[in-house]
């Protein structure tokens, strides 16, 4: 259901960033991109000392009229966000939440192969396959 | 039609077709054409991927193709309509027939493209197929040394596309540390410019079986479309005479040889065959291979099941083979094939060797009073009483288990931190069932043997697992719940007070501080009504109440309240013992209820001295633990490259 999701360094550099309807990919890179000062921003202002608190899922970051932005850290600060079309109003904010959970343990999957140098581009296939399932069927 | 259209595509261009050229190429062009298109042939546009196969179906070098395509202007307009499709049609002929790639000279008589076999059920001939089987496939086995003979792979049913690039690019030979076993794979990527569609000639161990590979039945295209036709035909040809001895036409089986030597390997990294190997060993064996990285990812990826970054003997033994398969030119699957599922190399290694005590421990299927032997503590008990309860359960999950196997295989990343004398009954139980039994007690005991862990001077710190503790946690408060029902049902019947469960992971707590307060207020509502129901309710109490401390805080001032009615009579009895004989019964009993009640209470410290011990270690451990976190977070930064932005 997400139109666009990205996996973002803890250096702001992104790992992996895919979109469903790619003509405006650009744009969407763009917003991401935008969207990372909300986040930084929404880290900051919980303060080191309620760092072991701070909640994974940061919410809603902003919405447009096209689209809104979720965004979601892990205790390691690498982020990810998720651009989801405005005119699915279905969508709950507990299916948000599912849909980070996911992404984290896809996520954590690839970590755990030793071949993965954290820092490098995403490139695995189960990966993939879940941002998939996860995306828009746009048709 | 034809002419015409072929002029129009070609750019003026008249082409004539001949009587055969035209049936041939409207047969193919139909072919091609997406079934369902409404249009007439001539306005249709032929698929994309088909017309792609059905030129790699030529056996024509890619640039060749790629030549081919733009002459006959498919890239220009950007589809293959009929003109295009015919022009390049004919184009294919001329190359096949050794012609340069130019308009000029489909201009001349040339005999009918050949393409090899696509489908199996040959409604569709193209060429000769006779001539074609006979001369194209008889020069691969002329020019090969060893006898070989070209199988489709049942793996590749699940790639998407055939990649030019395998056979050419990966190195000829297994590097010398993999060459110490018997299997002679062959490895023939030259054939004399025929594409990789055939295959990578599989030699298997002994050649002597394969010989003479039925030949005309044997090679398929690798082809996205008819592979699975093709292969499913072929393989239901093979399948036959095989399985138990000639395991081989399956690359994704592992025979007995290469299994050998894959636990040759495996203990030559770690001694021990029940336990893993960690993600780095792994990494700089396989590195050794030679493999790009990109690929040993994707290798680590399909075979190590649980995710939990570290290879057991079976994960070890599909990751090997997969290795072992690339380096042939195999290519990889998207899924692990079958055979190389863990649970099936679990089932497989151990059959043989294990059947009655498979069966044996099966059918016993008390994993619990293994445990006891090996864990020889009265915690242990609450295991039998637990297991005892789940055979019932366990028949039901092996069939769930059954259906979805990686799931169970999901929550028996639950089992694996756990320390390794479970590994020591687990190697005994095998196959789905073994994981079944393995995650449904285990996300029981996980609970309880933490304790023991702890214990054991933190030799092996329960280490948390990632994802399954989400839905384990539920599973444990479920798994509580039946506990206490059962410690309750024990106390009621008699039986000795099983010893606290201990203390349940961090997630958990919460729900067991629920629990347990649940089942106090009951058992606390009972505990009035009658002396000895008192006094062994207490107990009971007593004992369930470790696990949470704000529920013992709570209890406290229960006891408190039920002692202070109770010892206010006695004293009021013993005050006035010497006055009241009638109430001599009286104040037997309530001397009774007294004895009881301290004898409650010492328990109650004994169990209070011993949580806080518990309590002080694991928050030893806790401290532990996050410092690794951070030295870890740390050592991450600095390793982590450098951006630029």
């Amino acid at each position: 259901m997400a139109v666009c999701i990205a996996v973002i360094a803890k250096e702001n550099y992104p790992l992996y960033i895919r979109s469903v309807p790619t003509e405006n990919e650009l744009k969407f890179h763009y917003t991401v991109h935008t969207s990372l000062d909300v986040v930084d921003e929404k880290i900051s202002a919980m303060g080191k000392a309620l760092v072991d608190q701070r909640e994974l899922y940061l919410g809603l970051l902003y919405p447009t009229e096209d689209y809104k932005v979720y965004g979601y850290v892990t205790n390691s600060k690498v982020k990810f966000v998720m651009v989801v079309d405005s005119s699915n109003t279905a969508l709950r904010d507990n299916e948000i939440r599912s849909m980070f959970r996911k992404l984290h343990n896809s996520y954590t999957d690839i970590m755990c192969n030793p071949f993965y140098n954290p820092g490098d581009r995403i490139h695995s296939k189960a990966f993939d396959n879940m941002v998939t399932s996860m995306m828009m069927q746009v048709c | 039609m034809e002419p015409g259209a072929a002029g129009a595509g070609g750019g003026a261009l008249f082409l004539p077709l001949s009587d055969s050229e035209q049936q041939r190429y409207s047969e193919l062009f139909a072919r091609c054409c997406p079934p369902g298109a409404a249009a007439a042939p001539p306005e249709a546009a032929a698929g994309g991927s088909s017309v792609g196969e059905l030129f790699r179906a030529s056996q024509l070098p890619p640039d060749t193709l790629h030549q081919i395509t733009e002459v006959c202007g498919a890239k220009r307009v950007g589809y293959f309509g009929p003109a295009q499709f015919y022009i390049a049609l004919k184009l294919i002929a001329a190359a096949q027939s050794g012609f340069p790639v130019r308009i000029e000279s489909i201009r001349n008589e040339l005999p009918l493209p050949r393409f090899m076999a696509l489908k199996n059920d040959s409604e569709i001939r193209y060429g000769n197929p006779a001539e074609l089987h006979g001369v194209k496939f008889q020069v691969p086995h002329a020019t090969l040394e060893k006898n070989s003979y070209k199988r489709t792979d049942e793996g590749d049913k699940q790639e998407p596309k055939s990649p030019p690039m395998s056979p050419i690019c990966s190195p000829p030979a297994s590097p010398s540390s993999y060459q110490r076993t018997p299997l002679s794979y062959g490895y023939g990527k030259s054939r004399n410019g025929l594409e990789q569609q055939h295959g990578a000639p599989y030699e298997v161990r002994h050649s002597t079986h394969q010989q003479d590979g039925p030949s005309s039945g044997n090679y398929g295209a690798k082809s996205a479309h008819a592979r699975s036709t093709l292969n499913r035909s072929l393989s239901a040809e093979r399948e036959p005479p095989d399985s138990s001895t000639h395991y081989a036409d399956d690359p994704w089986r592992i025979t007995e040889e290469q299994r050998d030597y894959y636990v040759n390997q495996f203990r030559s990294l770690q001694p021990d065959l029940n336990s893993f190997i960690s993600g780095s060993v792994a990494k700089n064996f396989f590195t050794k291979s030679k493999l790009p990285i990109p690929e040993l990812s994707h290798i680590w990826e399909l075979s190590d099941v649980d995710c939990d970054g570290a290879l057991t003997l079976a994960e070890f033994c599909a990751a090997f083979h997969l290795v072992v398969a690339r380096k042939n030119g195999y290519q990889l699957p998207e899924t692990l094939p079958e055979t190389l599922l863990p649970d099936y190399l679990q089932a497989a290694s151990l059959k043989p060797r294990h059947d009655c005590t498979l069966f044996d421990s099966y059918s016993e299927s008390l994993p619990g009073s293994q445990q006891t032997r090996d864990f020889n503590r009265t915690e242990s008990s609450l295991f039998k009483k637990t297991s005892a309860e789940e055979i019932p359960d366990n028949s039901a999950l092996i069939q769930d288990a059954k259906k979805d196997d990686k799931q169970v295989l999901k929550t028996s990343i639950a089992i694996k931190p756990i320390p390794k004398e479970f590994q020591h009954l687990t190697v005994k139980t095998v196959a789905q069932e073994s994981n079944a039994l393995k995650a449904r007690p285990r996300s029981r005991s996980y609970s309880s043997t933490s304790i023991e862990d702890a214990m054991k001077k933190g030799e092996e710190p329960p280490t948390p697992p990632p994802r399954p503790q989400k839905s384990h946690s539920r599973a444990s408060s479920l798994d509580l719940n039946k506990i206490f029902q059962q410690n309750a049902q024990a106390a009621r019947s008699g039986w000795l007070p099983p010893p606290p469960p201990a203390l349940p992971p961090r997630p958990s707590v919460t729900q067991t501080e629920q629990v347990s307060e649940v089942e106090l207020h009951p058992q606390m509502n009972r505990a009035p009504s009658q002396t000895e129901e008192n006094s062994s309710t207490k107990k009971e109490v007593v004992l369930a109440q470790p696990p949470s401390k704000p529920v013992r805080r709570k209890f406290r001032p229960e006891t408190q309240a039920l002692e202070n009615p109770e010892l206010s009579p006695t004293i009021n009895v013993t005050s006035s013992l010497p006055a009241v004989k009638p109430h001599l019964p009286v104040q037997k009993q309530s001397s009774k209820q007294k004895r009881a009640i301290q004898t409650a209470i010492r328990r109650n410290k004994e169990a209070n001295a011993v949580l806080a011990r518990l309590n002080s270690e694991l928050q030893q451990q806790l401290k532990e633990v996050h410092k690794e976190r951070i030295a870890l977070e740390t050592q991450l930064e600095q390793l982590r490259p450098v951006t630029v932005l």
